[in-house]
């Protein structure tokens, strides 16, 4: 049994500490907006937070976890309100299939945190996800507009 | 490698009789008339297009599949458009194929492929808003008692102009729906649209930033159980042998079933139990002779074939070899394209649930009709007992459309645990070494000059791999495949865009083993490369300016050499570029619209490749909604740039050997170009034209010319990083 907390509420978790928090998140604990892409940390749909950090959830045993704080993207939005990330996100009409827009907006998110006003650089380096639809010119203007409100 | 390769045509065969099965049901349900259909919420259909609810949301039924490319808003555009609708009031569903089987096909196709979902339904989906617009009004003008010619309607309120009475379409629909649908209705001039033709944002981008949107992947069903599967990874092949009883005691492991003659799958409480166990479960195969076959062989075979005598003609006019015989001067390449992977972001998956009396299958499917086939030709039972419920897709890009093996696979499993729903969900890897990818080809172009050196002749001889031998071989045409000439055909959707005295493009038919698919763009991809690479390597073999020598083989072309010329003007050709920089350019006429794309490069260290900006030029005909094209224009440059430096599926021992994106790479931000979109719709006459896949072809000819400009190197087969050189 492993405590897990997701979105600031407490969850009991009765699997195998070796399980990667994607599966706990998806099939334990029924968060779906957390995406399977790959498996193998290269292409970012299932990027969450954990105490803050952007981390690739497919590639993170449970065990690891156990008692830290995990953000996913149902738990972005505050009080109802989309993140600013989010907004943006709609503002620019950013999404094609949507697949793995969830973990980018995680990942958006997390260097927002850290950087608020991001360079080109910054963005290239930080933001690594794979879309195979190519939203990536919608994706950069999006986090330059975010980086600008509020 | 002169064996036959045994290929399953089950799935069409049964396609065909699923349709012809479901119009022998007899059910006729009129299309309105008095009888009032029911939305399940209640609310009246006024037709099969538009449900109305009491609260006047608008209900617009969507035939074709949305996974990214935007039809699903642009659909929706279409009908509101006719219907005058309140934009902020309309919402969208999928009706399922069973119901349309069930209703003679009353939403018509549902297949969405080969750019197709707005351009080969416009017109009838902009009836079914107008006719519905129609019965509104007639219902109006009846509750009313004036003449239905006195009440307009704009916005979803019918006005009854004399008196100024008004209402909504929310109150008058129950009405509407039992009026008879008139006749014929009269669409509007595109030049008077609101609503269509203008960049409105997508209808479903809420849920999908907030995580709400439900994919295949993410369906949950009570009392679901998961599965993950394993087939033979040699295609073709089959399973011998398996251990079961080495992994039924693993955690949340409920059965491991065999599936169909090739595949084994584990079922489990979870989706990551089922993918361990699957690992651990000891399989022999029995891979067959494709085993035998390499990267290698099939490039032998293809080579073959470049000068085999035997060829299908896809295009000639006056007489190539002869030019060639006779020429001043001849110019001769041979370029190879290789196996690629669609590599949709949401893996293969699809659930099933079967009980002896009917089986449902909810998934991501590019035709829900293709899936409701597959579903019937699984469960084994007639049309009225099957039905498909389909899922927005985490990417389709053509895996998802002729090809339903993974909706086979979970009715096979889910037949084997009558009464659960089982989610079936392919591990990235499966889904990389399962692929349908797209073939192989390879072409030697031959150009002739006279002594003033003018292009007398072209010869392309393609060498490779047939889709339609493979998924539809009753649609070849005496053996050829027509759809191999995409880009280079005499006339029509995909017409060749240059008038040569004496050509002759003709297609060797070589198919190994691999499974061909339509893969996003399909032929025109590689045909693009050949064709248009190659008139830069004649141009500058007379010392000609690219665009100009283009220009003077395309006057029986204008709508070609409107997009050349837009993207050239724009990209500032025959104008210096910065230091450093270089350009190139292609065109092509593909899924009946016309795309150009010109880019600018530069290279650092002769192999470091920044693409700095990317313009492409658009004109299908008419824009539905000009900033969803804008964004696939973008995605499209994103999707045909990641193949060209990237992505290969090599063969060994006659599987695939790559398995995930660490070895098969997708472009990420970082080298994302500066991409400019213009659109040029030139309206008038001529057939509507897709835009979700004919930009991707034009990527890597611009590209790949600026390269040589810059190096002097000519590269001529791909992805690039076989020659070591990168995307800076």
């Amino acid at each position: 049994m492993a405590d897990l907390s997701v979105n600031g509420k407490a969850h009991q978790v009765d699997v195998d500490p070796n399980t990667p928090l994607l599966w706990v998140l998806r099939d334990t604990i029924g968060l779906t907006g957390t995406k399977y892409g790959c498996g193998i940390a290269q292409c970012g749909a299932c990027t969450v937070h954990v105490d803050g950090i952007a981390m690739r959830s497919c590639s993170v045993p449970l065990s690891a976890v156990a008692g830290r704080q995990i953000t996913t993207i149902e738990g972005l939005a505050q009080n109802g309100a989309l993140h600013k990330v989010q907004k943006a996100w709609l503002d620019h009409d950013v999404p094609q299939c949507g697949y793995c827009q969830c973990g980018m907006i995680m990942a958006v998110a997390a260097l927002l945190k850290d950087k608020p006003k991001p360079t080109d650089a910054d963005i290239d380096t930080t933001i690594t996800n794979i879309c195979r639809c190519g939203t990536f010119q919608q994706v950069r203007a999006a986090i330059h507009a975010a980086a600008a409100s509020a | 490698m002169n064996y036959v390769p045994k290929i399953d045509r089950r799935s069409f065969v049964v396609s065909v009789a699923a349709m012809g099965g479901g119009l022998a049901l007899g059910l006729d349900i009129p299309f309105g008339g008095p009888q009032v259909i029911r939305a399940q919420d209640g609310s009246p259909e006024v037709n099969a297009w538009v449900v109305i609810r009491p609260d006047d949301t608008v209900v617009i039924r969507i035939a074709r599949s949305e996974m990214g490319q935007g039809t699903l808003t642009g659909l929706a555009q279409l009908v509101a458009e006719e219907l005058e609708c309140d934009w902020s009031k309309v919402t969208t569903e999928y009706p399922t194929p069973g119901q349309s089987v069930a209703r003679k096909r009353v939403w018509g196709d549902f297949s969405t492929g080969g750019s197709r979902g707005i351009r080969t339904s416009h017109e009838y989906v902009r009836k079914g808003g107008a006719a519905a617009r129609e019965m509104l009004k007639q219902a109006a003008a009846n509750e009313w008692k004036v003449p239905v010619s006195e009440v307009s309607a704009s916005n979803g309120v019918i006005t009854h102009t004399p008196s100024g009475r008004t209402t909504t379409y929310g109150k008058v629909a129950e009405a509407a729906a039992k009026i008879e649908p008139p006749k014929d209705v009269k669409l509007k001039d595109p030049k008077d649209w609101k609503i269509a033709g203008k960049g409105v944002k997508r209808l479903d981008a809420l849920d999908k930033v907030t995580g709400k949107q439900v994919y295949g992947t993410d369906l949950k069903l009570p009392g679901m159980l998961t599965a993950a599967i394993k087939e033979c990874p040699v295609q073709g092949g089959k399973i011998k042998s398996f251990d079961a009883a080495k992994v039924t005691t693993m955690p949340g492991v409920k059965k491991v079933v065999q599936v169909g003659d090739s595949g084994v799958a584990v079922v489990a409480d979870t989706w990551w139990q089922a993918k361990t166990a699957l690992d651990a479960l000891p399989v022999v195969w029995d891979e067959g002779e494709n085993a035998k076959v390499s990267s290698a062989s099939i490039a032998e075979w293809l080579k073959a074939g470049l000068d085999a005598p035997e060829a299908f003609v896809g295009n000639a006019n006056g007489d190539a070899k002869d030019a060639v015989a006779k020429a001043a001067k001849k110019v001769e390449a041979v370029y190879a394209y290789p196996y690629q992977n669609h590599a949709c972001m949401e893996p293969m998956n699809a659930t099933a649930l079967y009980t002896p009396d009917k089986c449902e299958v909810w998934g991501p499917t590019q035709n829900g009709e293709a899936a409701f086939a597959a579903t019937l030709a699984a469960s084994g039972l007639p049309a009225d007992k099957c039905d498909v419920h389909k899922v927005h897709l985490g990417g389709g890009f053509g895996r998802r459309g002729a090809f339903h093996d993974y909706t086979t696979q979970a009715v096979l499993i889910a037949k084997q645990m009558p009464g659960t729903p089982v989610k079936l969900l392919w591990s990235r890897e499966e889904d990389m070494v399962q692929g349908r990818y797209h073939p192989v080809m390879q072409c030697k172009l031959i150009g002739a000059f006279d002594a003033n050196n003018n292009l007398t002749g072209l010869h392309m001889r393609l060498s490779g791999q047939s889709i339609l031998a493979d998924v539809r071989p009753e649609a070849l045409q005496n053996g050829k495949d027509p759809l191999t000439f995409q880009g280079l055909a005499p006339a029509g959707e995909h017409a060749f865009g240059y008038s040569i005295p004496n050509l002759l493009i003709d297609h060797a038919m070589r198919n190994p083993h691999i499974k061909p698919g339509f893969w996003r763009g399909v032929n025109i991809n590689q045909n693009a490369i050949f064709l248009e690479c190659f008139m830069d390597e004649l141009a500058q073999a007379v010392g000609q300016d690219e665009l100009e020598f283009r220009r003077k083989l395309m006057g029986q072309h204008p709508r070609n050499l409107a997009v050349l010329n837009a993207v050239a003007e724009r990209i500032g050709w025959g104008k210096p570029a910065p230091q450093g920089v270089y350009r190139g350019l292609a065109h092509m006429k593909a899924f009946d619209a016309y795309v150009a794309a010109a880019a600018e490069i530069s290279v650092t260290g002769g192999n470091k490749i920044k693409v700095h900006r990317i313009v492409g030029a658009t004109d299908p005909t008419y824009a539905v909604n000009p900033a969803q094209i804008d964004r696939q224009v973008a995605g499209s440059f994103v999707y045909g740039l990641s193949a060209l430096f990237y992505q290969e599926c090599t063969v060994k021992d006659g599987r695939i050997e790559q398995t995930n994106f660490d070895n098969y790479n997708s472009m990420r931000i970082a080298e994302m170009p500066k991409v400019e979109s213009i659109l040029l719709p030139s309206g008038g006459s001529d057939p509507w034209g897709g835009v979700g896949e004919p930009t991707i072809c034009v990527a890597a000819p611009a590209v790949l010319n600026a390269f040589f400009k810059a190096t002097g190197q000519r590269v001529r087969s791909f992805p690039l990083k076989n020659h070591n050189i990168q995307m800076a």
